[in-house]
């Protein structure tokens, strides 16, 4: 089987975010970068699913040229191939769809690849808007199944869990679908350095893409008060335990 | 929130490694009231410290950073944060393995035992999942080990604390640093304001940034170390502590490899240099992880990996081993690779004790406290003196230039004679444009471009022939040619004029003058005005902090001239002793005035047919300097002699320089004057007449006695090291420094072999001689005597050893050499009754 799945480059936080002066963006001079957990999850299920089945995973990601970091880095754990669609600035979720299925098609169309799977991360992890995946299903005009926790395949079909509460939803569908994972879909593998070497080999097939016009405009972005009060220092030895005990009741591990 | 005391006695900024160990250490001294801040959290407050590989290798070739590697060792064992799991710096190249064997020497010389030399299948013994196909052997040092340096912080702080000397205020942010007068008054902090006259910066890759706060300057800069933790290793899965097996330092790639736990830790100064500024540097709570752990930039690691793979197939080359964690670690990187220690000499009051390594942590707060509460420390720390920057030391420019230069040699095979590339031709002599016509190969000195030897004098080595000691091997080749030992013979019989621009030079003026010289040398210096004065200055225990020359110009007025490479320390040792009335005050020179020496049986006849002045012995003697007319010129002669020659400095303004050096180039060709370099004036010249070196010889380890320069009587007046000198005069000293010539040269393959320094000097039986204070003999300087046709040693020896004739060896790159005592003392031994300078 074949699977795309689509990653994203984001800024790696710390507890304080600090803004750009017009405030429209998170100021990254002194950030890394990285990719959401969700997407990490939607690249270990591909590898996980490749190693039983068989098959290639290309990945797909929609962003500035220092994406290749992310792509290297997702690379490096398994998938064969990866597409960047270079765009400089933030493209909106209608865009953004337009655009990743539209390389997926082309993809598609020249590499004479038929993608059984493309995976997707529920929502990225900075502007987490929740429906790219169900965009690009809509323009693929293929079954989505979103916000996914299990995921396998058989004879044609996938089978997807989702968390509800406490309890869990099984979805099935025909497969070529579109998938968006939740984090804890899986405990992603640490690159090695053998797949970090082989990474650096693989093809990246960067293309330059037309923006379609945005039909949402980001105004500003405002940096929600933080109520965590950061770590509290309980006490040292024996003088902590009563400390302690206090806060292990307060939220509820002790009855 | 609490709020820090409102006053202190000190306080101590930073609470990594250096700072903890700088407040317990003076807690310990027996100060009271001092005041720790960090702006992070405890105990770890996300600098350097938090994110340290923490292994130590106490060998280094450099005695301050050994001692202070040593004595770190000490502290963390006694704290049981301590480790030893043992250390192998593997080869795999032949120079590499030369140098394994200068590891030995640095060993040897300094006092680490039990190294050695083993082949690959020892390292593979020791090390099982190296692929010992990829090296030449290794140098294994079984004391190695890994300290928990966050716990060694904590427990010394508790311990400040236990002493009642200590208040330590976490999350509290220093906003400024207030300076009155020149004087630290107050630090002012996000929990209020301290009242304090002496504050210790140790804030590792900030510090900086704090110090530019008070308006005084420590060059260092943050730099990215990069490092990976890979892991769970099978090998490991049973681990039980932090480390098993020795940590591996794979030089030739400038990487190493250590266990950590049930992972393989693998960090690299082998990348491209990656500096930032401290503004770079985010909060703690903007960043992922911790301020100094920068996103890893796995591009700049693509070899590394392929290295690591190479010599660790087992373990990297597992693709079930996944990396855990890696991170471009910041440190704090400095123009010259040593600490910065100190006092700042732009505010007093005002301490640095930054770019300091988790090796030589505690050593170096021990040492920096002993500074601040004693006036000076047991291990001389003259390499890592904040003074010893010039000002184009400061200068982003440089900083960035020799680190990034600096920075792929941590692991290097460097040269002790190696020269900077970067940022050269910064300080030009008035002769550069005449120097180099002569083909000068210019060396430098604290920013100052000094011709080591002529290329136009390369005829005079086959005019000399084998007189010249022409060597063969490429290592004592290298940044050496034989025309420093032709340029020597040529000046032995002849004249040379020497370039000694690079001489820091600074006049004590005022009324109170000759009480600060009085007070800092300890020769007499209520002489005649026109006497120059040579003389020792010690710290307060009577160990050398320099040595100089003084002329006194006026009853008020004082020349200090000094080696450039230790002038600015020098120029604050004597501004502290400066009175607080202003009745005497500091003038520096440096750039204002040249110096250029004429040496040689002819410099009289050379100086005579350009000046009016009466030179004759009788009409200017030795050991005086005044004022003469050369041509349109008034030049500040003074007749003393560094290489063993009659002759002259002269002292003029720099702009008139180049006129000087014409005239006395033109008058000399008849005479037969050549270009002599630094070669000669420092090392050839200076053997020969038994002549000692600040930096070589002369420490703070050693006194008077032991380097054999006291006189006859003691001086009434009071100086700094007054009542140590006279200790030491009434006692026998434990060793004496001696001049040792080489008997034979010939190493294991036939090939004659040339000792460049810090050689270990051995007992007949190969061992290692240690005198009573526990200090190894080594040699302090070596080079050629070519008037004496011997290569020259000087080292200290017990007096056991220290008798003429005395047959001892000297290990060189792993061979023993036979060495002979030539002179117990200070006499010269060329020239013993000093006849050709005082001719």
């Amino acid at each position: 089987m074949n699977i795309c799945v689509c990653i994203k480059r984001v800024p790696l936080l710390g507890s304080a975010i600090v803004l750009t002066d017009d405030q429209r963006s998170i100021d990254t001079a002194r950030l890394g970068f990285t990719v959401s957990p969700h997407e990490e999850c939607a690249v270990e299920a591909a590898v996980r699913l490749i190693e039983e089945h068989g098959g290639t995973i290309t990945l797909l990601c929609l962003g500035p040229a220092e994406a290749v970091e992310q792509l290297r880095e997702q690379l490096a754990i398994g998938p064969d191939r990866a597409i960047l669609i270079q765009v400089q600035d933030e493209v909106d979720p209608q865009a953004s769809a337009a655009l990743i299925a539209e390389a997926i098609a082309q993809d598609e169309a020249t590499t004479g690849t038929r993608y059984d799977l493309v995976l997707m991360g529920s929502e990225s992890a900075d502007t987490a808007g929740y429906q790219t995946g169900i965009r690009v299903a809509h323009r693929l005009g293929m079954p989505v199944i979103t916000n996914v926790k299990g995921l396998s395949v058989e004879g044609g079909q996938v089978t997807c869990e989702r968390a509800v509460g406490s309890t869990r939803e099984v979805y099935r569908a025909p497969m070529p679908a579109v998938v968006t994972t939740k984090d804890g879909l899986n405990v992603p593998r640490y690159p090695s350095v053998p797949g970090r070497i082989k990474a650096r080999k693989k093809p990246i097939d960067i293309q330059q893409a037309t923006v379609p016009a945005a039909r949402l405009e980001k105004v500003r972005l405002v940096v929600p008060v933080s109520e965590a009060k950061g770590a509290e220092d309980l006490g040292t030895g024996s003088q902590a335990a009563e400390r302690l005990v206090e806060v292990i009741r307060k939220i509820g591990v002790l009855q | 929130m609490s709020k820090v005391p409102a006053s202190a006695r000190c306080v101590v900024i930073g609470a990594g490694i250096v700072g903890n160990s700088v407040a317990y250490h003076l807690a310990r001294l027996g100060w009271k009231d001092i005041v720790q801040v960090d702006k992070g959290p405890l105990p770890n407050p996300g600098g350097s410290t938090g994110h340290a590989s923490n292994f130590i290798f106490p060998v280094d070739h450099t005695k301050e950073m050994t001692e202070l590697t040593h004595e770190s060792m000490r502290q963390y064992k006694e704290m049981g944060v301590f480790t030893e799991c043992g250390g192998i710096e593997v080869a795999r190249t032949p120079e590499r393995m030369q140098e394994l064997q200068r590891r030995m020497s640095s060993a040897k010389s300094f006092g680490i035992p039990d190294t050695e030399i083993i082949t690959p299948e020892r390292v593979k013994e020791l090390v099982p999942y190296i692929d010992e196909s990829v090296i030449l052997g290794g140098f294994y040092t079984p004391s190695v080990g890994v300290v928990d340096s966050l716990r060694a912080g904590t427990i010394m702080r508790e311990r400040a604390q236990e002493l009642g000397a200590l208040t330590v205020s976490a999350n509290t942010e220093v906003l400024g640093i207030d300076v009155e007068e020149g004087k630290v008054v107050r630090v002012r902090t996000s929990q209020g304001d301290i009242q304090t006259d002496t504050v210790v910066i140790a804030c590792g890759c900030w510090s900086p940034k704090i110090a530019r706060m008070a308006g005084a300057s420590i060059p260092l800069t943050p730099a990215v170390h990069q490092m990976k933790d890979i892991g769970p290793v099978p090998r490991f899965a049973d681990a039980k502590g932090d480390i098993e097996y020795p940590i591996v330092r794979d030089m030739d790639t400038n990487m190493y490899e250590r266990q950590h736990g049930t992972g393989l830790e693998v960090g690299s100064y082998a990348h491209r240099p990656i500096l930032h500024r401290v503004e770079e540097i985010p909060s703690n709570a903007e960043a992922a992880l911790s301020p100094t752990e920068f996103p890893f930039t796995q591009d700049d690691f693509d070899l590394q990996d392929e290295h690591a793979l190479e010599l660790m197939p087992e373990i990297v080359g597992d693709e079930s081993v996944g990396q855990k964690y890696a991170i471009n670690g910041i440190l704090s990187l400095t123009p010259d690779g040593m600490p910065i220690l100190g006092e700042t000499p732009e505010v007093k009051g005002l301490w640095s004790a930054a770019a300091v390594w988790i090796k030589e942590g505690p050593g170096t707060g021990k040492s920096v406290a002993e500074w601040m509460v004693l006036g000076e420390s047991e291990i001389d720390l003259h390499a890592s003196d904040i003074a010893r920057f010039h000002e184009h030391h400061k200068a982003e420019h440089h900083i960035n230039a020799r680190t990034s230069e600096g920075f792929n040699k941590t692991y290097g095979i460097v040269h002790p004679a190696e020269q900077w590339s970067s940022n050269r031709d910064v300080r030009l002599s008035p002769y550069n444009e005449r120097e180099k016509a002569l083909g000068a190969v210019f060396f430098e000195t604290v920013g100052w471009e000094r011709p080591f030897w002529y290329q136009a004098n390369a005829h005079l080595v086959e005019k000399f022939g084998d007189a010249v000691m022409p060597r063969t091997a490429e290592w004592e080749s290298r940044w050496w040619s034989p025309i420093i030992n032709a340029e020597h013979l040529q000046m032995r019989q002849t004249a040379g004029l020497v370039d000694l621009t690079a001489f820091a030079i600074f006049d004590v003026i005022g009324p109170s003058a000759l009480d600060v010289v009085q007070r800092t040398a300890v020769r007499q210096m209520d002489v005649a005005v026109g006497k120059v004065v040579y003389t020792p200055v010690l710290s307060p225990s009577g160990g050398f902090k320099s040595d100089l020359t003084i002329m006194r110009l006026a009853h008020d007025h004082f020349r200090v001239v000094t080696g450039g490479a230790h002038g600015m320390a020098d120029r604050k040792w004597f501004a502290d002793q400066l009175p607080a009335d202003g009745s005497a005050q500091i003038a520096d020179l440096t750039s204002a005035y040249t110096t250029l020496g004429l040496w040689g049986p002819k410099a009289r006849e050379i100086l005579a047919s350009v000046t009016q002045a009466d030179v004759s012995n009788e009409g200017f003697g030795f050991g005086t300097c005044r004022v003469i007319e050369i041509g349109p010129l008034r030049v500040l002669a003074s007749r003393i002699s560094y290489v063993g020659d009659l002759g002259w400095e002269f002292y003029l303004p720099m702009e008139q320089g180049a006129r000087l050096w014409d005239i006395l180039w033109e008058a000399g060709q008849a005479h037969g004057l050549i270009a002599v370099g630094i070669g000669v004036y420092g090392t050839t010249g200076r053997l020969e007449k038994s002549y000692r070196a600040y930096g070589a010889e002369l420490e703070t380890e050693y006194n008077v006695i032991e380097a054999g320069m006291q006189t006859a009587k003691v001086k009434e007046q009071d100086f700094v090291g007054k009542q140590a000198y006279l200790q030491h005069r009434a006692e026998d000293p434990v060793a004496i420094l001696c001049s040792l010539t080489v008997d034979d040269h010939t190493s294991s393959t036939g090939e004659k072999r040339y000792m460049l320094g810090r050689e270990p000097i051995l007992t007949k039986e190969g061992q290692p001689i240690t005198d009573a204070k526990g200090r190894r003999s080594y040699v302090t300087s070596a080079g050629s005597a070519p008037s004496l046709g011997k290569h020259v040693l000087m080292a200290y020896l017990p007096l056991e050893h220290a008798t003429v004739g005395a047959g001892l060896l000297v290990e060189y790159l792993g061979v023993q050499y036979p060495v002979t005592v030539a002179m117990a003392g200070p006499t010269p031994l060329l020239d013993p009754k000093n006849e050709r300078i005082l001719a």
